[in-house]
């Protein structure tokens, strides 16, 4: 009934909507302001210990989702056990806790319809949980049990390993996969934490003694950030969480590391792939990192060179000459380590010399080209306009939150951004342009299968050939 | 063990009366009607930030295709961002001119092309024609106008998708664009312009290249499907269409499609978030109303024999192996598809799944194995699907015998009664972590009005599912994975250089 009488009353507007008059021309249609809103902050606490604790209420669903976010991660591993922090951050779960098997937890969880995972990435580790708010009293226990008492069981770590060794004897099967890892390792060097790469070798010279070693460096209240977010009451959960974490003892603090870049030489590298049809190409040298003042500058030219459809790679490569599906690029900027610049694209084999070439014209067109006042427009209009699309759910507000805090970064950092991208002018964007992109500086890699191409990829210049050829595991 | 149960059934309570909360809840928030030319609306009322989301969901997909036009529905979805007479045109009477040219000269071409005598001279005049006439056009194109007005006005996560079942289109944008958006939507359904559409035929060729020809998983599948399907259009491979048709359709046989297809009332709107329904229905009604009524498509008649054989494939390929098997199982609407869900779950959701204890934990023979449905749809009778990648050292016919022994307990055990409570709870949680996204909802609210004619049926399918008993488990995987109606596809490795 209640739906039939809604029916009625849009019916009813409906005719009165007869009136308006037709609209052939979308410059015809105003623009409301958008209404002003406020995503409700989450609220910051700092214990004695240092742990920082972010707690935001959030309730439409009865739910609540956390994690801690631990410094310390696959930069900080050392050199010759690559892969270990993806061993360590699946055995951290798998491998149970000194009340429960894994497999107890699994049990347990998955009745519940709740989660507690483990996870890394490049500077950091994450225990997560998730649950549905009725559960957590026998989930949260979990959670910090795994947290803090992991025992890192040896069935799980042979697991772990088995995984690992799948994913190595499987990395040359998709092109684009081969391009990902190698492109990585032209920009920053093969032997760099952000670039080098697992093998049976070092996989297999992983112990659950490293792994240990590792929790103990890095899970320390002074090293964690633990975010709450769902279905509860701040006030308690506040009181809860001083109780469980207050007394927890400050341990070492893990710094980060600065290793040197050793990007390679510019110039054409080849790696050989003859079961596709297609070339995947990419182009990279260094780039930025976020705290650069050039920044705000560097993300307007990033959307007029490859924004969308809009932007010159997607324009001229796709929709003009329809040479590939899918083309992108940009300057870098990861949070505290420097990026890459980097474009990247797939094409026929037949069009393989021709796109490199029309990849380099258009890096080259980036430096030489001033950005006209329409490019600016558009790329700083979509950028403004698309911001309230960064927090526009409280869960982005927390996660906003923790990034700026695991960063240094300040907490108003995201509330200010939109005023520097409209400071952004087309001369900052041609200085950043000149200032941060270098075509003579691009080690261009083509992984594809060369008899297809037009011609040799030698009539570009000279050709380094990279060996994928996986090392087999130690003594076979 | 016990202690496990007791949790469960308690938190079962819980979660159920959770479900119907969550049902009435939505139903507060959401009107639904339909315009009078047929299309189907829904409003979602959510108001945390001045954003909303929505999809266009078109109950068409590439299992409307027949022989020589397989890949145009993706197609079609390619050049609904081409804008219309009134977008993307710098002088639409000239354009319309050149494109009617372009017409005309590429079916000239594409005769002579097709000739069982072909005059190769004349194929060569004949082409150089058409690309000339498509020069001209280009003349008149804004490119991408719709995709930059999108932009600009700060939408986000613009993209489409053609499936088998359908053709979904989405995106988000701030709420102050209702009126822009709902133009530019109905706009482009309203007068879709096919130019640039050769170029984009170039594109979406490049796509097909990129996902089948050159992934192994790709031309796995691709394999996998042709075999298991010999009369019905699921069996079209991909999805993405065979290389000739993509060669050779035209921007008329895409026109008709669309004409035939892109109706009203074979469409679905949803639109989830910051939406005040008192100033959103006028403007639908005065941009969705400008869609002409046309008549209902026709329903899809093949319907695919029964099997009756095993049928398996063999790829010999550089790659590591892969492992896929697939059982002819009946369309969403029937009334075993909870028990097909079920199944599903128990044999692969989580760490507690069946075979991710049996194949990856225990034997290590498998990376990742998982048993699923709907693939490559769920509109028609589709296939119940197996896939497993191996660990090194290890090979498909192992991982063959694991799915098989896993088979044989669904068949021959009960399921034990805390395994299937688990699976029930957390479909049910699972529903309630769906909705908590704008764009996520909108989608799945439309999906589901096209499928089952009813978007309540997203709360209800969870109920249903939590009526599946043991018994049901057992007695429809008897009747589905029989060895006559399983078709295998497999990678094996073959050395670099070997005969294939």
């Amino acid at each position: 009934m209640r739906m039939l009488r809604r029916i009625a009353a849009a019916s009813l507007l409906a005719l009165a909507a007869g009136a308006f008059a037709q609209v052939t021309d979308y410059h015809d249609i105003k623009t409301p302001p958008l209404r002003k809103f406020a995503m409700p902050q989450p609220k910051r606490i700092v214990l004695g210990n240092g742990m920082v604790i972010f707690l935001e209420e959030d309730h439409e669903l009865p739910l609540i989702k956390g994690r801690a976010l631990v410094r310390g991660g696959a930069r900080d591993v050392p050199a010759g056990k690559a892969g270990m922090l993806t061993i360590y951050t699946q055995a951290w779960r798998t491998g149970g806790t000194a009340a429960n098997t894994g497999d107890q937890l699994d049990d347990l969880l998955e009745a519940r319809a709740a989660r507690v995972e483990t996870g890394g990435g490049t500077d950091s580790t994450t225990v997560s949980l998730d649950t549905l708010k009725d559960d957590f009293d026998v989930v949260f226990p979990i959670f910090l049990d795994v947290l803090r008492k992991p025992q890192f069981r040896a069935d799980k770590i042979e697991l772990a390993k088995t995984q690992a060794n799948t994913g190595i004897s499987r990395r040359n099967d998709e092109p684009t996969g081969i391009l990902g890892r190698e492109v990585q390792k032209l920009g920053y060097g093969a032997a760099s934490p952000y670039a080098r790469q697992s093998e049976y070798a070092t996989i297999a010279s992983i112990t659950r003694e490293d792994l240990l070693a590792f929790h103990d460096r890095t899970v320390h209240p002074n090293n964690i950030i633990l975010a709450l977010i769902g279905d509860f009451d701040g006030a308690k959960m506040e009181k809860r969480l001083r109780d469980t974490f207050g007394s927890w003892a400050r341990g070492p603090q893990v710094t980060k590391p600065s290793p040197a870049m050793t990007p390679a030489k510019a110039g054409i590298y080849f790696i050989s792939k003859d079961d596709v049809t297609q070339a995947n190409i990419a182009m990279v040298h260094p780039g930025i990192e976020r705290s650069n003042p050039d920044y705000a500058a560097v993300q307007v030219m990033n959307a007029v060179f490859s924004g969308g459809f809009s932007g010159r790679l997607m324009q001229s490569l796709r929709s003009q000459r329809g040479l590939t599906y899918g083309v992108g690029g940009g300057v870098g900027a990861p949070w505290d380590y420097p990026g890459l610049f980097r474009i990247q694209m797939a094409t026929k084999s037949e069009t393989a010399l021709e796109s490199v070439q029309a990849l380099r014209d258009e890096a080259q067109r980036l430096v030489t080209a001033p950005v006209t006042a329409e490019e600016l427009s558009l790329a700083k209009e979509s950028i403004l306009n698309a911001f309230v699309f960064t927090m526009d759910t409280r869960e982005k507000a927390l996660n906003q939150q923790v990034l700026l805090e695991l960063y240094g970064f300040p907490p108003d950092y995201f509330t200010k951004y939109p005023a520097l991208i409209e400071k952004v002018t087309a001369a900052d964007v041609e200085r950043v342009a000149k200032k941060y992109v270098h075509p003579d500086q691009l080690a261009v890699l083509v992984v594809g299968n060369e008899k297809s191409f037009e011609k040799p990829l030698s009539t570009l210049g000279n050709v380094t050939t990279i060996d994928v050829t996986i090392p087999p595991p130690p003594g076979k | 063990m016990r202690r496990v149960l007791l949790y469960a059934t308690l938190l079962v309570l819980i979660v159920t009366s959770v479900t119907a909360q969550d049902l009435a809840s939505f139903e507060k928030r959401a009107t639904m009607r339909k315009l009078d030319n047929g299309l189907t609306v829904i409003v979602l009322e959510r108001h945390d930030a001045p954003v909303f989301s929505y999809a266009t969901v078109v109950n068409a997909g590439s299992a409307q295709e027949i022989p020589g036009i397989t890949g145009l529905a993706h197609m079609f979805e390619h050049m609904a961002f081409k804008g219309s007479d009134r977008v993307g045109s710098k002088d639409w009477p000239a354009e319309q001119k050149a494109l009617a040219h372009v017409e005309e000269a590429y079916a000239a071409y594409d005769r002579a092309n097709h000739a069982a005598v072909r005059d190769d001279a004349q194929v060569k005049k004949l082409e150089k024609a058409w690309k000339d006439a498509i020069a001209e056009a280009d003349k008149y194109v804004v490119n991408d106008e719709f995709s930059t007005i999108i932009g600009r006005a700060g939408g986000v996560g613009m993209n489409a998708f053609t499936a088998q079942d359908m053709t979904a289109y989405y995106f988000s944008i701030p709420s102050n664009r209702f009126e822009l958006w709902a133009f530019m939507e109905s706009e482009r359904f309203r007068n879709p312009v096919f130019r640039q559409f050769y170029k984009e035929r170039d594109v979406v060729f490049e796509e097909r290249r990129m996902r089948i020809e050159s992934s192994p998983f790709g031309r796995l599948m691709e394999q996998f499907l042709s075999a298991a399907f010999m009369a019905h259009p699921y069996g079209y491979g991909s999805g993405i269409g065979w290389p000739s048709d993509l060669h050779s359709f035209s921007a008329t046989d895409a026109s008709n499609f669309a004409k035939t297809y892109y109706v009203p009332s074979n469409m679905v709107v949803a639109i989830v978030g910051d939406v005040n329904p008192a100033e959103a229905w006028p403007l639908i009604e005065k941009y969705f109303g400008r869609l002409p009524k046309a008549p209902q498509p026709p329903e899809l008649r093949t319907v695919e024999p029964p099997q009756g054989s095993e049928r398996m494939v063999t790829l010999r390929e550089q790659a590591q192996p892969l492992y896929m098997e697939g059982y002819h199982r009946p369309a969403a609407t029937d009334p075993d598809n909870a028990t097909y869900d079920v199944i599903s779950m128990l044999m692969s959701s989580g760490r507690t799944s069946r075979l991710y204890r049996s194949l990856v934990r225990d034997k290590k023979i498998a990376a990742g194995a998982s048993g699923f449905n709907g693939f490559p749809g769920e509109k028609y009778p589709s296939l119940f699907t197996f896939f497993g990648a191996t660990t090194p050292g290890h090979t498909p016919d192992e991982l063959a015998e694991g799915v098989q022994a896993e088979i044989e307990r669904l068949k021959t055990e009960d399921v034990p009664a805390p395994e299937l409570q688990s699976v029930k709870t957390r479909v049910k949680a699972g529903l309630i972590r769906e909705l908590a996204d704008n764009e996520d909802l909108a989608l799945q609210l439309a999906s589901y009005q096209v499928t089952y004619g009813d978007w309540r049926e997203l709360f209800r399918s969870v109920d249903r599912v939590d009526k599946v008993s043991a018994a049901d488990v057992k007695r429809v995987a008897n009747a589905t994975f029989t060895p006559n109606n399983r078709t295998v596809a497999r990678i094996v490795s073959a050395p670099k250089g070997a005969a294939k």
